[in-house]
């Protein structure tokens, strides 16, 4: 891969370091937009909460600032070409997420000594440290991790790791493992974590190889039904699998939203690798088969499916006699919350949040929605729309299959979760114990999303480098090209011209002495034998190619 | 791979287009009910962020909201607990407010239209003014020694009431009911203690909660007399007329003997009206309905209020005061419309289906007292802005009803004033004053002791002083006797509460 991907680089400078500067400026400014919002709700939360606003209200917004140019400088060193979004988006919620944290805290104590509380107190404070961790974990990550495909190499241990990680709170003892009736927990003294978070990371890194790699075999079709290709039955063995995985999760963990997380992510991440509909039906009738197998197992024997039970019924009707003092309580308050808060909000620090069980944890969303209402509300939904939007951006421009479903799958995944929480805290479907990406408090969630928020810098920053920049950490990719196909990455022109040119100059009829052939071209052939990832068959990898590169330019204009 | 990449993004959309649109009906379609529902506890922060008014008793409050630490802001106090609890009533965190504190609810909060002058100053202040302060018209004295009384009654009575008016005004002194309860525990911010409190409190079969003074009607016994009084005197009789009396009477229609109380009441054939009602002559008065017939008895009786359901007990000009149970006479006719003259001698001496409340024994007394008009009763004297200095109004008593001529009154004055003097009532006296009574027994249910009843008035200088009816419930023996003392000791405390006046 040596003379076809260096030659370009001497006409690429110019423009590119352009486009990365432009970038990182767009990035820049997003931030300190993003900043000025977060130093307007502390000061409006001063106002309500102390009646006065004191001179150092700004310095959270100053500190996290201060936090997240540092990752902006680490994306400017090691993936000048990522994505300018990502971290200004991310970095808004986080910072939402600890002033609003700093605001219950100030709610909690009188009101005299409010003015006086300092920065590092309570659940802020430690939020605001956890973010500094979480941050800098991720500009680690991004720094020596310069190419999202070195994980790949990692799959089969991460996925072990990954398995463990997800099934260990449901085998470990209650007292290990349970908060609030889930087990979702690895609690050691004082010290807890969620393992699920990062086991979501792991096992979509470990799904992305697998799928990359068995691609091929499952997306073979064996029998159409209603215009829809199914597979063939012994295939079927990898996503039964996972799903047997996630109803045990269901069942011991007693966790809805944590089984739908992980099957989701397979769900999709196998259909984004197959591209076929048959997957998600199946995916989806297994789902809520098996959901409603639960349910009513839980009505029949109970045992281990009662708390499914229980968390249905609890979502049918919170209100219903007294399930709104016992078990609904958390649902109703949060609803409560909700409805207070109504279209405009009673504005940051003048509502009473504190009303809602688990405010700073799970229900973090009901909070916030009572003091910014369903505007705000909608700001940060977008936000996190955004995210996953530009998160499966960045799958569709980057060039490697094993990039795509990883970024694709992780995007998804991010948006499923705020799904599952926000759905569930607001009634849509039944409330699970999931934390709400960026926002609640916890070390373990900031710390996994935010290194899913690298993983993602990382690809789009692979997709957004022109090939060869020599700014961009991307190299051509070792797996990707078939031998023709080499030179596309000297852009510009069109994919299939190029993939002539090579080709009529072997004579037909000798295909035994391809050295002598073409000078120009020196041995491609070792490459594409070493391609453990693509798999055997070059050509519906080369289709999936051709449909990429015409992208390519319409993105980098 | 990039065409189901773009269709997850479809996905992911309509995902969060679900939770937008849910978010909107919760809040949005569904705000207004979540906002104000009985499970958000947001309702009572609000209200408890403003201090809640005073409510005064003789100058000192009967309640009021200290200020705590916790979340809501203010708890409210009931400084005299059991004394006042029926008629101040109480404000729990959850649920409706009682008595007073339900009647002037708005005001007290701060919420009523009339203190939006002082709620807008809030919006420059950045203070949130307390609400506004009620004076009662009830004596603080007269209340603490009516309770007191009821509560350490010679007969050991559990159940019983005082009420307490100002003959002239319609003001309500006192208003008592026994057993009465504790209302500052069921205000605390504890809902679960406070729930708990009173499912306790509702589940006592002494019925603690339950305010007999307005609420209940009992047998009035020998005190409807005075309807019969009234409705003789209506009539062309005099106090000197002399009416048929002996030791029995067996009405038509009927085997069973009404006797007097003891064989020294009226054995004669016939006495005299003021005669009758001294002794409290049963005989007497039982020949004296069967003769004036049930439609005299009813008019006079209805003339007096009885029959008068919507009555409220509050503040006058205001519709939402305490609702007083209605009394009744109960029917006197046959079936086919005649006199149902066995039913008329039992009602005459007040037995048979006449009933009454406690404050409408005490409103007869009080129209006795001044010269046969009724004054509307009420409780709320005078409303104080949060400065205690800014009146919303004072209370303009109004008649209620003329009942009967002033001279009819008159006679009735001296006959009662007899009855003190030298009958039954003589336990009611106080020096100096001028005090007409009638004391009742009641018989009702079967195997239940006999309800002792008094009602009164004291008057100087010809000008009524203080009313009052008291109830002594299944007081067996004494009871009537029992219960004037009462009566006599709680208008000395009024009395003693206006110096004299």
């Amino acid at each position: 891969m040596t003379a076809a991907a260096v030659s370009p680089p001497v006409a690429a400078p110019p423009a590119a370091g352009k486009r990365a500067r432009r970038a990182r400026r767009t990035e820049l400014i997003l931030l300190v937009l993003g900043m000025i919002v977060v130093v307007g709700y502390l000061a409006a939360a001063e106002a309500n909460l102390l009646g006065t606003i004191t001179p150092d209200f700004w310095v959270p917004a100053g500190i996290l600032g201060v936090i997240y140019g540092g990752m902006h400088l680490v994306i400017r060193l090691r993936a000048p070409y990522a994505d300018p979004v990502i971290l200004p988006v991310v970095a808004t919620l986080n910072s939402l997420g600890v002033v609003f944290l700093r605001r219950l805290d100030l709610g909690g104590v009188k009101t005299g000594e409010r003015a006086d509380y300092s920065i590092l107190a309570g659940e802020g404070g430690r939020q605001l440290l956890w973010t500094a961790i979480a941050v800098t974990m991720a500009a680690v990550l991004l720094w020596f991790l310069t190419d999202h495909r070195t994980i790949s190499r990692y799959a089969w241990t991460l996925g072990f790791v990954g398995i463990i990680l997800m099934m260990l709170p449901a085998i470990l003892p209650r007292r290990f493992s349970e908060v609030n009736g889930a087990k979702l927990w690895i609690k050691v003294g004082s010290f807890s974590i969620q393992p699920g978070e990062f086991a979501k990371l792991m096992l979509a890194s470990f799904f992305a190889y697998y799928l990359v790699r068995k691609r091929e075999v499952l997306a073979l079709a064996s029998k159409r039904v209603l215009g829809i290709d199914f597979p063939r039955g012994r295939d079927l063995g990898p996503i039964l699998a996972v799903w047997v995985l996630s109803l045990v999760v269901l069942v011991f963990e007693k966790d809805l939203g944590t089984a739908l997380l992980y099957f989701g992510l397979f769900i999709v991440m196998l259909y984004i690798a197959t591209e076929r509909v048959s997957w998600l039906l199946i995916g989806l009738i297994l789902f809520f088969g098996g959901a409603f197998l639960a349910y009513f197992l839980g009505k029949l024997i109970g045992g281990p499916f009662a708390n499914f039970y229980d968390r249905a019924n609890i979502w049918l009707d919170p209100f219903s006699g007294d399930r709104a003092y016992n078990e609904g309580y958390q649902l109703v308050q949060s609803l409560l919350g909700l409805g207070t808060g109504g279209l405009f909000g009673t504005g940051p620090g003048a509502g009473s949040p504190g009303q809602v069980p688990e405010v700073h944890n799970d229900f973090v969303f009901a909070g916030m929605g009572e003091e910014i209402g369903l505007i705000g509300l909608t700001a940060l939904l977008c936000l996190y729309l955004l995210i996953v939007v530009r998160g499966l951006k960045a799958a569709l421009g980057v060039r490697d299959s094993f990039g795509k479903l990883l970024a694709g799958g992780l995007a998804f995944t991010l948006g499923l979760q705020v799904f599952v929480i926000v759905g569930g805290v607001s009634r849509l479907i039944p409330l699970t114990g999931q934390t709400t990406p960026f926002l609640s408090a916890g070390g373990s969630s900031l710390m996994a999303n935010w290194l899913l928020v690298a993983i993602l810098l990382r690809v789009s920053d692979a997709a957004r480098a022109p090939l060869g920049a020599p700014g961009g950490m991307i190299r051509p990719p070792a797996s990707t090209p078939p031998p023709g196909r080499a030179p596309v990455g000297t852009a510009a022109a069109p994919a299939g011209t190029r993939r002539n040119a090579p080709t009529p100059q072997p004579t037909p009829g000798t295909p035994s002495a391809p050295p002598a052939v073409s000078p120009g071209v020196p041995a491609p052939l070792p490459g594409t034998a070493e391609q453990p990832i693509i798999g055997g068959d070059v050509d519906p990898n080369a289709e999936t190619e051709m449909i990429d590169s015409p992208s390519r330019p319409k993105e980098n204009p | 791979m990039n065409a189901p990449l773009r269709r997850v993004g479809v996905v992911a959309m309509v995902l969060f287009g679900l939770l937008f649109a849910n978010l909107n009906f919760v809040q949005w379609h569904k705000a207004n009910d979540y906002r104000t529902s009985q499970y958000n506890g947001r309702v009572q922060v609000a209200e408890y962020d403003r201090q809640r008014g005073v409510i005064e008793v003789s100058g000192k409050p009967g309640a009021q909201s200290n200020s705590t630490d916790d979340n809501l802001k203010f708890l409210r106090v009931y400084p005299y607990k059991a004394e006042f609890a029926h008629v101040i009533g109480y404000k729990p965190v959850n649920g409706e407010a009682t008595g007073i504190e339900y009647i002037e609810n708005e005001f007290l909060a701060g919420t009523s239209d009339q203190l939006f002058a002082d709620r807008l100053r809030d919006l420059w202040s950045n203070e949130k003014t307390p609400g506004g302060n009620v004076v009662t018209t009830l004596s603080l004295r007269a209340q603490q020694t009516a309770y007191k009384e009821l509560l350490n009654n010679a007969n050991n009575a559990k159940v019983g009431s005082v009420v307490a008016l100002d003959p002239t005004t319609g003001a309500v002194l006192a208003m008592v009911s026994t057993p009465s309860y504790d209302p500052n525990v069921l205000v605390g911010h504890d809902t679960t203690a406070a729930n708990r409190a009173y499912d306790r409190l509702a589940a006592d079969p002494s019925q603690p909660l339950l305010n007999r003074a307005v609420k209940e009607t009992y047998a009035p016994g020998s005190i409807f007399k005075v309807i019969d009084s009234a409705a003789a005197l209506e009539r062309g009789y005099t106090m000197n007329t002399s009416i048929p009396a002996g030791s029995s009477y067996t009405a038509p229609g009927t085997t069973h003997a009404i006797k007097n109380a003891a064989p020294s009441i009226c054995p004669e054939a016939q006495v005299t009206l003021i005669e009758a009602l001294t002794e409290s002559c049963n005989t007497g008065f039982a020949q004296l309905g069967v003769a004036l017939g049930p439609q005299a008895i009813t008019d006079t009786a209805e003339a007096f209020g009885f029959g008068d359901d919507s009555l409220r007990v509050g503040q006058l000009g205001k519709d939402n005061g305490i609702l007083v149970a209605p009394s009744q006479v109960g029917r006197l006719t046959t079936d086919s419309g005649g006199p149902d003259q066995p039913i008329i001698a039992q009602t005459a001496i007040g037995q048979a289906d006449a009933r009454v409340t406690p404050m409408q024994a005490a409103l007869m007394a009080a129209t006795v007292a001044n010269g046969g008009v009724q004054m509307q009763p009420y409780l709320i004297q005078q409303l104080l802005g949060p400065d205690r200095t800014t009146s919303y109004g004072i209370a303009a008593p109004h008649k209620l009803r003329d009942v009967c001529s002033s001279s009819v009154a008159q006679s009735l004055q001296a006959m009662m004033v007899s009855v003190v003097e030298n009958g039954t009532g003589k336990k009611a006296q106080i020096d100096g004053y001028v005090v007409g009574g009638k004391t009742g027994t009641a018989q009702n249910a079967e195997n239940a002791k006999d309800h002792g009843w008094f009602i009164g008035f004291a008057m100087k200088d010809g000008k009524p002083l203080v009313a009052v009816a008291v109830l002594l419930a299944n007081a067996g023996s004494g009871g009537s006797g029992e219960a004037a003392r009462i009566g006599g000791q709680v208008m000395k405390a009024v009395i003693a509460d206006r110096g004299g006046k």
